[in-house]
């Protein structure tokens, strides 16, 4: 160890700052995310048009309005959450938490139902033509994200709900937020191609 | 009291029992430890899909042979290429980047350390699960063993109408699980590098092992996904009935072999840049010079890997491709020859002039210079789409593979293997059993795959169980088989070498070779903790600086 000591000496201790690891990390899992999503996403686009047989995209799709709004205002509400956790006002950061869960559930709902009517009314099912697999896929793969967060979500209500959320989790909460808003960007993309594009 | 404090005194020197021992493998998060236990599985699989290319040497030794059957030989190319790139490549290097990188950056442990150990069971499990397909792989239908599509499983022989039986649906989740260990080892990689290196350790003072490092992880995060996607697409088809890569339905066989080679192209630099890390380090410790060009160095090795995203439909030539699309992707496939050449020319301005020792690591890393060279030479080769047309899928296309991955990856990881097994064991290798190795393996290797260029020339596809004779093919093979026996032998010196040293071996020391690393400066084997005080560095070779206090780097920063 007499070397790493001398490596220590003689070094004035300058300021030394590196970045939040957490931070790095997610990053990175954003970044290797939206790489698999661009390959659904690419699946998606190169098989616009190319079914063989019906239903079609224009014929089925309906633009998910309310679900748009309410995912993309969970955004906003978690930020609210985040500020509201940073003051220490416990209680509006739990119900701003507890709206965006809501919000994020009626996404869900809506999602559920579509597919619900898209199976039984239309009878498009993944195996149906290329649009069904592409679409069940790409708008499965996000809706499982959106299922990951809502999880994560309702994790960090229940352990405040508890009490055991202090500010020393601040960052946590962070990430979590970080995560719900890419899950949100990934919605713009995959209604952009879905919805507006391929229709 | 006095009964009680001379057992405790004692408890430290009594060998633990197995249980103990392998219950403390399973538990562990210490990097070091599973950067070894990386090391020593990819090492296993290494002798297993070994073997397997060993029996298919056999069996094409003659002409007309039928010492293996032709469904038995499917099985075996597909598992040897499989395992050797996600059971021994991939791992191999989490193992280097996970003992090395927190112990090069003055840290005491990656930077999620629960990660990492979840990162190596999803990679053993996995290639466990891949193996298992032997017994498992009939399923219930009765048909199919091991997956026998070939390591990139071309649609649509990957169609649940060409492979009944669950021989498919094994290798697709094996390298499913193997995948996401490779992504969480990266993720790792990245937050460790970024957020864990020690004071004054800027970027531009790392090694360029941890530099090197970084751009893998980078590139695995980006690569990987798609792979993993593709897989996904074909799990839905088979199971339901999806048809993303069904052509009666309107898919598209080629998409899965844009998705594939999406994955495989950067996948093959991903294998190589740990190469490049371990040359990096031995060349200019055993040259007794600094690194030459190293801002170059960095340069060249990010352009790589940006450029390796480009170049994927190389491998695609064949398949019918626009003319645009054949000169688009046979352009960008030489412009890697660019970077690639500047590193080669710097490691030779890093021994040019240099009193260069030829100890072990540095004969390994001299044969994986020229060896490399070669391979970049039958690369830029194939890389001409007119000349790929005439050699795609010949025995051609596999020599010059295997002179990138064997000549250039496994030649580096024996230099690692000699240059850092005094740090982690604390014993030096035999040098006597190492020379044997290196010639053995380099006189085997030659003979295997030098001779393996020219029967792809003269028409010899690769896959093919057997060949009738007259074609001129038989002494090339015959000398190709004869390497591998070789090759089998210097590796049983190295494995006999690694196993008689752990005991017998000459005491290492803390820095055997004079290096100048941060790794070196603690002790051989390092302690749990790394580092009793976090080093603190002042320029790239902080061992320099103490050891030369008269003449430190930091002057000329
Ligand atoms: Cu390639």
């Amino acid at each position: 160890m007499t070397s790493a000591d001398a490596l220590s000496r003689g070094i004035e201790s300058a300021e030394w700052k590196l970045p939040s690891r957490r931070k790095a990390a997610l990053l990175a899992l954003i970044l290797t995310e939206t790489a698999l999503f661009s390959i659904f996403v690419a699946a998606y686009v190169f098989y616009l048009g190319k079914s063989l047989t019906g239903p079609y995209p224009k014929d089925v799709l309906e633009l998910p309005i309310i679900a748009t709004i309410c995912l993309l205002s969970s955004s906003l509400t978690i930020v609210f959450a985040e500020r509201a956790f940073e003051q220490e006002k416990y209680s509006a950061f739990k119900l701003w938490w507890f709206i965006t869960i809501v919000l994020g559930l009626i996404f869900i709902a809506s999602t559920a139902r579509e597919w619900y009517r898209l199976i039984t009314k239309q009878g498009l099912t993944i195996s149906t033509n290329l649009f069904g697999t592409t679409f069940y896929s790409l708008v499965g793969l996000h809706a499982s994200h959106v299922i990951v967060g809502l999880t994560l979500l309702v994790l960090v209500l229940s352990l405040s709900l508890r009490g055991y959320v202090k500010q020393r989790h601040a960052e946590h909460l962070k990430m979590v937020s970080w995560y719900w808003h890419f899950v949100d960007a990934v919605w713009v993309v995959v209604l952009t191609v879905v919805y507006i594009i391929g229709r | 009291m006095a009964v009680q404090e001379v057992a405790l005194a004692r408890a430290p020197e009594m060998h633990p029992s197995i249980i103990t021992r392998l219950h403390e493998l399973v538990v562990t998060v210490d990097h070091k430890k599973l950067g070894l236990m990386y090391i020593a599985a990819a090492l296993f699989f290494f002798t297993v899909a070994g073997s397997m290319a060993a029996l298919m040497r056999l069996q094409l030794v003659v002409p007309n042979n039928d010492f293996i059957s032709p469904q038995v030989f499917n099985r075996l190319f597909t598992m040897h290429g499989t395992a050797m790139v996600f059971l021994v490549g991939m791992p191999i290097l989490a193992g280097l980047a996970n003992y090395l990188v927190p112990l090069m950056i003055g840290a005491r442990d990656m930077a999620l350390p629960r990660l990492n150990a979840f990162g190596f069971w999803m990679f053993f499990f996995g290639g466990l699960l891949l193996y298992f397909s032997y017994l498992a792989g009939a399923g219930l239908s009765g048909m199919g063993s091991a997956p026998d599509v070939g390591w990139f499983a071309y649609s649509p022989l990957t169609a649940r109408a060409f492979s009944p039986g669950m021989s498919t649906d094994y290798w697709i989740l094996a390298i499913l699980l193997g995948g996401i260990g490779s992504i969480v080892t990266a993720i790792n990689l990245i937050a460790t590098i970024f957020c864990m290196r020690c004071k004054g350790m800027t970027l531009m003072r790392m090694p360029m092992f941890v530099w090197l490092m970084l751009i893998v992880a980078g590139m695995i995060l980006l690569a990987m996904p798609p792979l993993s996607a593709a897989q996904i697409m074909l799990l839905l088809d088979r199971f339901l009935g999806a048809m993303f890569f069904d052509t009666q339905a309107g898919g598209s066989a080629v998409l899965w072999q844009h998705f594939f080679w999406i994955f495989g192209h950067p996948e093959v630099y991903i294998l190589i840049m740990p190469a490049f890390a371990v040359a990096s380090e031995i060349i200019p410790v055993f040259s007794r010079k600094p690194i030459f060009g190293y801002p170059f160095m960095v340069a060249a090795a990010i352009m790589i890997g940006f450029i390796s995203f480009g170049v994927w439909a190389h491998h695609m030539f064949t398949v019918g491709m626009s003319s645009i699309g054949n000169t688009f992707f046979a352009v960008t496939t030489m412009l890697v020859g660019v970077p690639t050449g500047i590193k080669i020319f710097n490691w030779l301005g890093t021994m040019y002039g240099g009193k260069i020792r030829f100890e072990l690591p540095m004969l390994f890393c001299i044969g994986f210079l020229f060896q490399f060279l070669i391979a970049g030479l039958t690369g830029i080769m194939l890389a001409a789409a007119p000349f790929d047309w005439q050699l795609s899928d010949s025995t051609f296309v596999v020599a010059h593979f295997h002179f990138v991955l064997i000549g250039g990856l496994l030649y580096t990881i024996f230099a690692a293997i000699y240059y850092w097994y005094p740090k982690a064991i604390g014993r030096m290798l035999n040098k006597k059993l190492g020379l044997w190795h290196f010639w053995l393996f380099t006189i085997g290797f030659h003979l295997t795959f030098d001779t393996m260029h020219i029967p792809g020339f003269l028409g010899m596809p690769r896959r093919i169980y057997t060949y009738d004779a007259g074609r001129g093919w038989e002494v090339f093979n015959m000398i190709s088989t004869i390497g591998v026996a070789l090759q089998a032998a210097a590796v049983l010196c190295l494995v006999i070498n690694l196993l008689w040293s752990a005991r017998k071996g000459e005491k290492a020391g803390d820095d055997p070779w004079d290096a100048w690393t941060l790794e070196w400066a603690t002790t051989s084997p390092p302690p749990a903790y790394n580092f009793e005080v976090l080093p603190k560095v002042r320029s790239r070779r902080p061992l320099w600086d103490i050891k030369h206090p008269e003449d430190p780097d930091w002057r000329y920063e």
